[in-house]
């Protein structure tokens, strides 16, 4: 990796920290009492169950807990897709806050980016196609109007005459809708920026895609098909690792990457660099580069999330 | 011991009945059967199998509950026209609206579960083995008031007709206080559906202080249509006696609500349209169509053609006390309030999504099936508690040795 494709944000280089706080007596208690609950109605092997319920919400897990819970994901994926892959539970990076910029004077709609971000973050490839990003072609005429606008554009060559790209993906808002209509606290806002999802806590009510006004969250409305082939091994537990049914996922800012150092798989694929990306609190930083020299605007203004995301016009 | 018998007594009573009865359990249990098979599709398939998408996230299951909860809401409200005219059957009145509320819950809270991703996380959003968000998230809300609601009207019904199985009054200072709890319960239920729907600024069509007092008064709509249908149906063929001026009051108070619903309906129309922001897209898809997207147009028109004429039958007075238009009328004002409360209220409100798509959305049959199942579940439900509850409370089933004069003041005449 050059030089370039570093994002100069702290490294930490323990690696994975799991959340703080041990398992309490109180914890194992309530595991416990809804343990027997469970198996009575079920019927299920007690072992089963107990390890479903030590599934406790992910705030509550001790790091050994974690680091076990992470193992076991690892073994299990590496023996299904045939490669070593590793979980990762990479924690926020203290002093960062990060904050995209995209750039819709350079944007050509090439949708370059989505089909990055598939591979990078193991979208389901077909029945169901999940695609985190969304390009939408805009009329030049209308501006930025969705009543105007169309994902399903196909021509042979972009852009094409008369039209502008725009493309929408998760806006990490400041006030997220999303996170606030949860009703089991399954996906929250972490301190460097970044709204997640715990996908093994998500019961998959779908408030949050009703909630969000970008149409961010997608759901896995069947058993998501993941080639082994195209896998990509290196994941995070609240990034990219493989999905289950019948829960929701969204765009990380590639957690798994940036978290590490790295630049978003979209930033790194566009041709055209208009895709930024870094670090709001350091003033060395792309994006505050971006904010301080050109005029930025964030989409919907209006609802008042106060998105980490920011598009502007660079020429 | 004594519950013990009484649920024997109870269970005897739910396989007694006529011919008439036999049949329509047993098409209730088809309609479950049927229901079973199609949710087993889901289960295997996920949420595929539905036509829901992520641009129309929520549909046919989740219109059903929200319509549902508010005949869950309304049965129970009938305690006050009750109390306050002095209905001779109060007591009829209070255990059949309970009754209804607890079929009607029974079915919400089965549109949620088979609407989920993962039912087999249920627990998550439970106190204790959960992780419930509260006091941010109205679902959260929403699934602890449905549930303690569901378990006050059981409790309620359970009491009054164990004592009455006994021969024995049912204790007032235990029944009156919760039965006046779950009047602004009731409410409570209804306020905290539309909460969950209004609170919601990215669906324009939904984000508006009107839909919880429309939600209200268009329960008082619904929920009433059905005990008006039972109230004549338990008349003739058993022995409760329910006043003809009874029903008709509350025809007469089913115009007044259909007439507030009606009118805030039009100033929610007036606004869209004379302000025509880019809002009125929502409306528009609803009442017109969008380009050649109109799936919802006859049926927004239909609905608004049977609450209007329910209103009419019900406002007057002539059609109001002829049992044939009255009728007519229970069934147009449920048919309306069914289409305007469920599909008319969700589907618009992400049709289009919020990055401007279209999706057209029509229930798969997969949808239907389940649906028809969950309809037959709860019809299965209130069937077999009205039949056990009738001749309890009229003192024709009683445990062994318990007085059968029926306690109470009915018991004088």
């Amino acid at each position: 990796m050059t030089d370039r494709n570093r994002l100069p944000v702290v490294q930490d280089p323990s690696g994975c920290a799991g959340p703080e706080g041990g398992a309490s007596r109180r914890d194992f208690l309530r595991t416990a009492a809804a343990g027997a609950v469970i198996a009575a109605v079920s019927g299920c092997k007690p072992d089963a169950v107990v390890e479903e319920l030590q599934r406790r919400h992910l705030t509550e897990l001790s790091k050994e807990r974690l680091q076990e819970m992470l193992g076991k994901l690892e073994k299990k994926w590496s023996a299904q897709y045939g490669k070593k892959v590793t979980v990762g539970a990479r924690p926020p990076i203290p002093g960062v806050d990060f904050a995209y910029g995209l750039d819709l004077s350079r944007c050509i709609g090439c949708r370059r980016c989505v089909y990055a971000c598939v591979k990078e973050n193991n979208q389901s490839r077909k029945n169901p196609q999940i695609q985190w990003i969304r390009v939408l072609q805009m009329d030049k005429e209308h501006g930025v109007s969705l009543q105007h606008a169309t994902p399903y554009y196909d021509p042979e060559k972009v852009p094409e005459p008369g039209h502008f790209y725009m493309p929408v993906q998760c806006q990490q808002c400041r006030h997220p809708p999303c996170t606030k209509v949860c009703p089991v606290k399954a996906t929250w806002k972490d301190p460097d920026g970044i709204v997640v999802i715990d996908y093994d806590w998500c019961i998959g009510c779908r408030c949050c895609t009703a909630a969000c006004p970008y149409g961010a969250r997608k759901f896995n409305w069947a058993e998501p098909n993941l080639p082994a082939a195209e896998m990509n091994p290196v994941t995070d537990y609240l990034g990219n690792r493989p999905r289950p049914m019948g829960v929701v996922e969204k765009c990380t800012f590639c957690l798994q990457r940036s978290r590490d150092g790295r630049y978003p798989a979209c930033v790194e694929i566009c041709p055209v660099g208009a895709r930024k990306f870094g670090n709001l609190l350091d003033p060395e930083s792309e994006i505050r580069q971006v904010m301080d020299r050109k005029r930025v605007f964030v989409f919907k203004e209006e609802l008042a999330t106060e998105p980490q995301f920011y598009y502007f016009y660079a020429t | 011991m004594g519950i013990l018998e009484f649920l024997k007594g109870a269970a005897g009573q739910v396989v007694t009945g006529g011919k008439a009865y036999k049949a329509w359990m047993a098409l209730l249990v088809a309609m479950i059967v049927v229901g079973l098979v199609g949710y087993s599709r889901q289960w295997n398939q996920g949420l595929l199998a539905t036509n829901m998408r992520d641009q129309v996230t929520w549909a046919f299951y989740i219109g059903n509950f929200t319509f549902l909860v508010g005949v869950a809401a309304a049965a129970v409200l009938l305690v006050v026209p009750a109390y306050v005219y002095h209905w001779k059957p109060i007591k009829e009145v209070v255990v059949l609206g309970e009754l209804l509320a607890i079929s009607a819950l029974t079915m919400c809270l089965t549109f949620i579960l088979v609407d989920m991703g993962r039912p087999d996380r249920l627990t998550h959003i439970m106190p204790g083995p959960g992780n419930p968000n509260w006091p941010q998230s109205m679902l959260s809300w929403d699934a602890l008031v449905l549930n303690l609601y569901l378990v006050l009207n059981l409790v309620v019904v359970v009491h009054i007709l164990y004592r009455a199985y006994r021969g024995q009054e049912y204790a007032k200072w235990f029944v009156v206080p919760l039965v006046l709890f779950s009047i602004p319960a009731a409410v409570g239920i209804h306020t905290v559906t539309a909460f969950l729907y209004a609170g919601m600024a990215a669906r324009p069509y939904w984000n508006a202080g009107i839909l919880a007092p429309k939600f209200i008064a268009s329960a008082f709509c619904s929920g009433p249509a059905v005990m008006i249908i039972l109230f004549q149906i338990l008349r003739k063929t058993t022995a409760i006696e329910i006043k003809d001026e009874a029903i008709w009051k509350v025809a007469e108070l089913m115009a007044y609500a259909m007439f507030f619903n009606l009118f805030l309906l039009g100033a929610e129309i007036f606004k869209e349209y004379y302000s025509r922001t880019e809002h009125l897209l929502y409306t528009q898809y609803l009442w017109q169509g969008i380009g050649n997207h109109r799936a919802l147009v006859p049926f927004a028109w239909f609905s608004l053609i049977c609450s209007l004429v329910a209103f009419l039958i019900f406002v007057v007075r002539k059609t109001r006390m002829n049992w044939v238009t009255l009728n007519i009328g229970c069934v147009l004002i449920f048919s309306g309030v069914y289409i305007e409360k469920g599909m008319g209220l969700v589907i618009p409100g992400m049709t289009p999504d919020t990055l401007g798509e279209i999706y057209e959305y029509r229930p798969s049959a997969v949808e239907w099936m389940v649906a028809i199942g969950v309809f037959g579940l709860g019809a299965l439900v209130f069937t077999t508690l009205v039949n056990v509850a009738v001749p309890i409370m009229m003192g024709t089933l009683r445990a062994k040795g318990a007085p059968v004069v029926p306690p109470g003041t009915e018991a004088a005449h």
